[in-house]
């Protein structure tokens, strides 16, 4: 894990942002843990995290590898189980709920790494997530809007031949083919070129404003980060901040900027020079 | 003359819902049934033993010869000799296969050996597909050998599935390959309960610029057990690649041994093999899309073996 350098007024943001307010939300998350056997000891990954979603907006989650982002997601999309903990959809627990019965109601996510598989083609994968509502039109047209061209990629087996980039793009096809309400995006850009890039943004925020779900977008770049509604820094296994994008993001490029950082470990008692 | 359980079996096994057109053999329970013959692919009864010849003239293009055996008495058991000789420059598509229907007591059981000849410039695509089924107590026993020549510059395409319900099975398949000839041999392969598989393969390089690959994909479940020995020998200057890759499941055994043996100073052989499970992320990606965990089973082995 690498530490985190994010430091200034954490209380004071997730005291009006998070506990302040009581609106009805659609993801609430209260008092989550996760803890993992390392060797002899055990340790959290997520840390006591209480945390809620609404509806409508656009969220953006960032912080330092190994902070606990994917593990996060995961544990809303069932795939982790929290060691402790409640998590509410609609103010339904569903904390005991599986993965199926997510996604039935309608969480979303797209991996990190998506997972390969032997024999299974594109176009077996893109109908499953489309489900009864699945015509060739759409499918076709989930692909084209990610700069796939259909003929070439739909008979293509989802296994080592695909690129990274092409993996990504198939997956993040396959999450939005499926509509869920609440769909979490695990760093949508890692691979895709840069000329893709706001092609990217421009497809994920297409479909929020559709669908007026909740989207939370897993990711490191600014581009992406400065268009969110909020920001959510998860560092340490805990929500470090969270806040409306302007007000986080200087936050955070003035820690992620320093290139002392490494010597001083954000560590809030080291004497700043910058 | 064809009932229900045997169309059943004819469309399993042959893709076929009927008697089917162009040139054909159909073999029911321990004898020919119904046989037709076209201007360029003669089909003909052996005369000396149980079996057939097919013969496809030199030049015979886009044409196909459908070849299929069914068996719905219990306790038939037959061996069978079929020759099947491709001519000269031809192509065609020759739909092989072995449906079993068991529902008595006795062992019902089908040693089929083809002998395949693949002529200068010759092309085949070979598909062999073997089933079972029936509420009987008998066993469904299904041991093909197959022997395969391609001769100079032929090109044979070999597809040979067993997916469902045969007991027992030991197949055999030799291959000899001249100058400039390819074979692609595909295997698939599921055993369920405690059912039994054997294949052994065995292809011989002879000539210059000769090509293999050999391939098994399969996947045992319950406490089914399977082995696997492909070999390949290169006495020329040829080119093969050995691939075994397998899923197991609840108490399932597998045993893959490719094996690859140079004679030749210029000859380049490769292997591979994987045994394992079926990746918990796979199943876990397709129950975020709203499968459950059996229906996420049950595609990831469909897509593996196709
Ligand atoms: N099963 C596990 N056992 C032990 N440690 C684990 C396990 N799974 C995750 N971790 C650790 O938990 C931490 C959080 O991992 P996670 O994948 O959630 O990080 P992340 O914030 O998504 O990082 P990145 O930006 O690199 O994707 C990491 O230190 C990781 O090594
Ligand atoms: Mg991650």
């Amino acid at each position: 894990m690498t530490a985190c350098h994010f430091s200034a007024n954490i209380g004071t943001e997730i005291e009006d942002s998070v506990y302040g307010r009581r609106k009805q939300s659609m993801i609430r998350l209260e008092d989550i843990s996760v803890k993992a056997v390392n060797g002899d000891s055990e340790i959290d990954i997520l840390d006591n995290i209480s945390v809620s979603f609404e509806e409508g907006k656009f969220y953006c989650i960032t912080g330092p590898n190994g902070g606990g982002k994917t593990t996060f997601a995961k544990v809303i999309m069932g795939i982790i189980k929290p060691s402790s903990g409640k998590l509410y959809f609609n103010e339904k627990d569903i904390t005991e709920s599986d993965i199926t019965e997510r996604a039935k109601l309608g969480i979303g996510y797209a991996f990190q790494y998506p997972p390969k598989f032997k024999g299974l083609r594109v176009r077996d994968i893109l109908k499953i997530a489309a489900g009864a509502n699945g015509d060739m039109e759409h499918i076709n047209r989930s692909l084209t809007n990610l700069g796939l061209n259909p003929e070439e990629y739909l008979d293509r087996e989802i296994d080592g031949s695909l690129s990274g980039g092409e993996m990504k793009r198939i997956e993040i096809a396959s999450v939005l083919l499926k509509q869920p309400n609440v769909i979490i995006f695990d760093e949508p850009e890692a691979g895709v070129d840069l000329w893709s890039f706001d092609e990217l943004i421009n497809v994920i925020k297409e479909n929020h404003n559709k669908n007026g779900g909740i989207t939370i977008v897993i990711s490191h770049q600014e581009r992406l980060l400065s268009t969110a509604d909020e920001i959510v820094v998860i560092c340490n296994g805990g929500v470090q901040k969270i806040g409306p994008a302007h007000k986080i993001l200087p936050q955070i490029k003035s820690d992620i900027c320093c290139k002392f950082r490494d010597v001083c470990r954000g560590d809030e008692d080291a004497e700043c020079d910058r | 003359m064809l009932n229900a359980i045997d169309k059943k079996l004819l469309n399993t096994v042959a893709d076929l819902h009927d008697v089917p057109q162009g040139a054909y053999s159909i073999r029911k329970d321990g004898a020919g049934l119904s046989i037709n013959s076209t201007d360029n692919i003669i089909v003909s009864q052996k005369k000396d033993r149980q079996g057939i010849n097919v013969i496809v003239k030199p030049g015979t293009r886009n044409q196909s010869v459908h070849i299929p055996v069914i068996i719905s008495l219990s306790g038939v058991k037959e061996v069978v000799y079929n020759t099947i000789d491709i001519g000269e420059d031809s192509d065609v598509l020759v739909v092989a296969g072995c449906g079993i229907h068991n529902s008595g007591s006795k062992e019902s059981r089908h040693d089929g050996v083809h002998e395949i000849i693949v002529r200068k410039n010759a092309k085949i695509r070979y598909v062999e597909k073997h089933y079972g089924e029936g509420e009987g107590t008998g066993k469904r026993v299904l041991n093909p050998k197959t022997i395969v020549h391609v001769y100079e510059g032929g090109t044979a395409d070999f597809e040979m599935i067993q997916i469902e319900g045969v007991d027992d099975t030991y197949r055999l398949t030799e291959a000899k390959l001249y100058k400039n000839a390819t074979l692609t041999m595909t295997e698939k392969l599921m055993t369920h309960r405690d059912q039994e598989a054997k294949s052994d393969v065995i292809v011989e390089l002879l000539g210059k610029n000769s090509s293999v690959k050999v391939i098994s994909r399969s996947v045992a479940k319950g406490s089914s057990a399977q082995i696997f020995q492909p070999r390949v020998i290169a006495k020329a200057e040829g080119k093969g690649h050995v691939e075994c890759d397998s899923i197991i499941m609840d108490n399932g055994k597998i045993r893959s041994v490719p094996e690859i043996w140079a004679e030749h100073p210029l000859a380049e052989l490769t292997h591979e093999a994987a045994i394992g499970r079926i990746a918990g992320e796979q199943l876990i990606k397709l129950m975020s899309l709203g499968l459950t965990e059996e229906e996420a089973v049950k595609i990831v082995i469909e897509g593996f073996l196709r």
